[in-house]
């Protein structure tokens, strides 16, 4: 797995959202707030994210991890150590 | 027979129902609000925790049955200040906050209607929905006002008054008003008015296959089925602690997400936040959760997280488990009973129909995949159809039932106390939902020769997701502004996790073509108008939608080309109503 610096995961993220809610305006999101609604994403488009970035990348992202990637910040981090 | 099924006639069961409440004093009639918190007062549960409310940053906030009284009261005297008088349309858009519990028992209170929204609406479905309920008063959240409804105040021009449940006084945008503000300075005892128990009281919008939404009108009488039914379906006991998940902006959060439970003086777990395995079982763990209520989709979640997560051990006073909004399959009845340690107890109702009408009960045999039986005072019936989805009638003019496992309309005889009163505005449309007495569900299913009921379809193309209702329609209207759309139709295609997901097909008006581009700026236009839970989450492109003579979009026929099933056996089905 090719690893991500935290500006390829922001990338990663974008390139997933597009396809799921493209209406998302990532840069207008607080980063350090609840990323679901921050973005206006409900549960399924969350399920839907992890599974864009699992088509993407081939990680999986388990659901105990999930709590982690509840933030943008935390997300970007997340991936960019589960690539390191 | 199984002896637990009660041989009462309807009249008597409910009679019953309605001598375990206590009805206003001096016989002033009978108040939801009252039922649910004032008549607590005094016991011991005044001091009882009535709402345990679970913030998403891990903050808590207790209410007792005393807190709520007071809360509701100087919410009550809020609107009687504004000049909002009973029969007024109060609505909520608003996460799950303790304050929006607190509006919701203070706008009964005062006699007025509540109409709870989904959070996860988007503009369009807002708007839509206070507009046909003519909304004198909204109360939401500062961002939620100023994403969804500022942009709107000139279209509606019966929302007086918008009070916000999170800004101060010196912060509230220019035509809002602070809640908090304007709790603090009302007064906080309130003497609820006398009330019919025919009068108005709830206002909750479903959807059909064509037009806009329908407001159903659910009245203080429906207190009685709901405090029956939280017993007879949910097992709820004076005392248990009780968590639902449905958000009360869909009329299971209302009907068993609030009123209910409160009857029976419980503890309501109110979690913010939305569905996450570890932190469910949390919940269900540290709470000492004894009855839960759910939704098969939070159910396939839980099952997909693995059962790593769930500490069975953890959830000994775990004692009953049910679902509803769509049929849960027999190998979620059966991992409830492994990893909750009780299986999962499927049960079938309607906004219409304002509480549980068919479950698997407490004390009975589960059939795994059927949704129960016809609670005691409930009266259900399997109508036969023809084929062209018209109600049979025999010689002599009467409908016919059908036998043991034949398909057909489920049908409930008319006049149980959560029944619907009407669809606002729409009579017309309110009485094609009744035959000969009976009330047409719209459900199509079979029941066996012992009386369980098993769900078979949709007799219509409204969607079920995630165990809500979205009518293809209000999808379909929004795409059409889209100037890129010239038709389009919306179907629901089977998914794993939510049962039917919305996907929407569309053809494109002339010089316009296909592209990953396009598909996005249509995907990002429905959301942005509808919302999360009620747009599309595919859009496909389809110059050449299958239509009758008319140019009516038939959604049967796509959707069994979509699914790839025979087109010839799926018009057959549809229910006349």
């Amino acid at each position: 797995m090719t690893a991500l610096t935290e500006s390829d995961a922001r990338d990663l993220i974008a390139k997933v959202l597009a396809d799921i809610a493209p209406e998302v305006d990532l840069d207008g999101a607080r980063p350090d707030g609840q990323l679901q609604e921050e973005l206006g994403l409900d549960s399924m488009d969350f399920l839907n994210l992890m599974i864009g970035i699992h088509d993407e990348t081939g990680l999986t992202v388990p659901e105990r991890d999930y709590p982690a990637l509840s933030t943008l910040d935390g997300a970007i981090a997340y991936l960019a150590e589960r690539t390191a | 027979m199984d002896p637990t099924v009660t041989m009462d006639q309807p009249s008597e069961v409910w009679g019953r129902a309605r001598r375990a409440l206590d009805g206003l004093p001096d016989g002033r009639g009978l108040n939801i609000a009252h039922e649910a918190v004032d008549r607590h007062l005094g016991t011991d549960r005044e001091h009882r925790v009535a709402i345990r409310w679970l913030g998403v940053r891990g903050a808590r906030e207790d209410l007792t049955y005393g807190d709520l009284a007071e809360r509701t009261s100087r919410f009550a005297n809020v609107l009687q200040d504004l000049g909002v008088g009973a029969g007024d349309p109060v609505f909520a858009l608003s996460g799950r906050t303790p304050l929006l519990y607190v509006a919701a028992l203070g706008t009964l209170k005062h006699r007025a209607v509540f109409s709870p929204l989904f959070a996860a609406f988007g503009p369009e479905p807002v708007r839509t929905r206070l507009r046909i309920g003519r909304g004198r008063v909204l109360v939401t959240t500062e961002a939620q006002y100023r994403r969804k409804v500022a942009g709107l105040r000139g279209d509606l021009p019966d929302l007086e008054h918008v009070l916000l449940v999170d800004v101060a006084a010196d912060a509230a945008p220019e035509g809002t008003r602070s809640l908090p503000a304007l709790l603090d300075a009302a007064r906080s005892t309130y003497e609820i008015g006398p009330t019919d128990p025919e009068d108005p009281a709830l206002l909750h919008f479903t959807s059909g296959t064509t037009g806009t939404p329908k407001g159903a009108v659910h009245v203080h009488e429906a207190v009685v089925a709901h405090h029956a039914t939280g017993r007879l379906a949910l097992d709820l006991r004076d005392g248990d602690v009780f968590w639902c998940t449905a958000d009360p902006g869909w009329v299971t959060g209302t009907s068993y997400g609030i009123i209910s439970p409160l009857t029976h003086g419980a503890t309501l777990v109110v979690d913010e936040g939305e569905f996450e395995a570890e932190r469910w079982y949390g919940i269900l763990r540290d709470q000492a959760v004894d009855v839960w209520y759910t939704a098969p989709t939070a159910v396939r979640m839980l099952m997909r997280a693995g059962a790593d997560l769930a500490p069975r051990e953890d959830l000994g006073r775990l004692r009953f488990v049910a679902s509803v909004g769509e049929p849960l399959h027999a190998e979620a009845v059966a991992w409830g009973r492994d990893a909750l340690g009780t299986p999962i107890h499927d049960n079938w109702w309607q906004t219409e129909t304002g509480g549980i009408m068919v479950a698997n009960g407490p004390g009975q045999q589960i059939r795994p995949g059927s949704m129960g039986r016809p609670l005691p005072g409930v009266d259900a019936a399997v109508l036969a159809l023809d084929d062209h989805g018209e109600l049979r009638r025999d010689g002599a003019g009467e409908l016919v039932r059908c036998d043991p496992d034949e398909t057909g309309e489920l049908a409930l005889r008319a006049g149980w106390p959560s029944m619907f009163r009407g669809y606002l505005d729409q009579d017309e449309r309110y009485a094609r939902c009744f035959a000969d007495g009976w009330y047409r569900s719209g459900d199509l299913v079979r029941q066996d020769a012992d009386g369980y009921v098993w769900f078979v379809g949709r007799g219509d193309d409204v969607i079920k997701s995630a165990g809500h209702l979205i009518g293809p329609f209000e999808v379909e209207k929004v795409l059409l502004e889209h100037p890129a759309v010239v038709e389009a139709g919306v179907i629901g295609v089977p998914d794993p996790v939510a049962g039917e997901v919305v996907q929407a097909f569309v053809s494109l008006a002339e010089g316009r073509h296909p592209s990953d581009e396009l598909r996005r700026e249509l995907l990002g236009h429905a959301r942005g108008r509808l919302g999360p839970a009620v747009a599309p989450r595919t859009i496909g492109f389809d110059q050449d939608l299958p239509k009758t003579r008319s140019g009516k979009i038939m959604r049967r026929l796509l959707r069994a080309r979509v699914l790839g099933l025979d087109e010839g056996d799926t018009s057959t089905l549809e229910v006349a109503r």
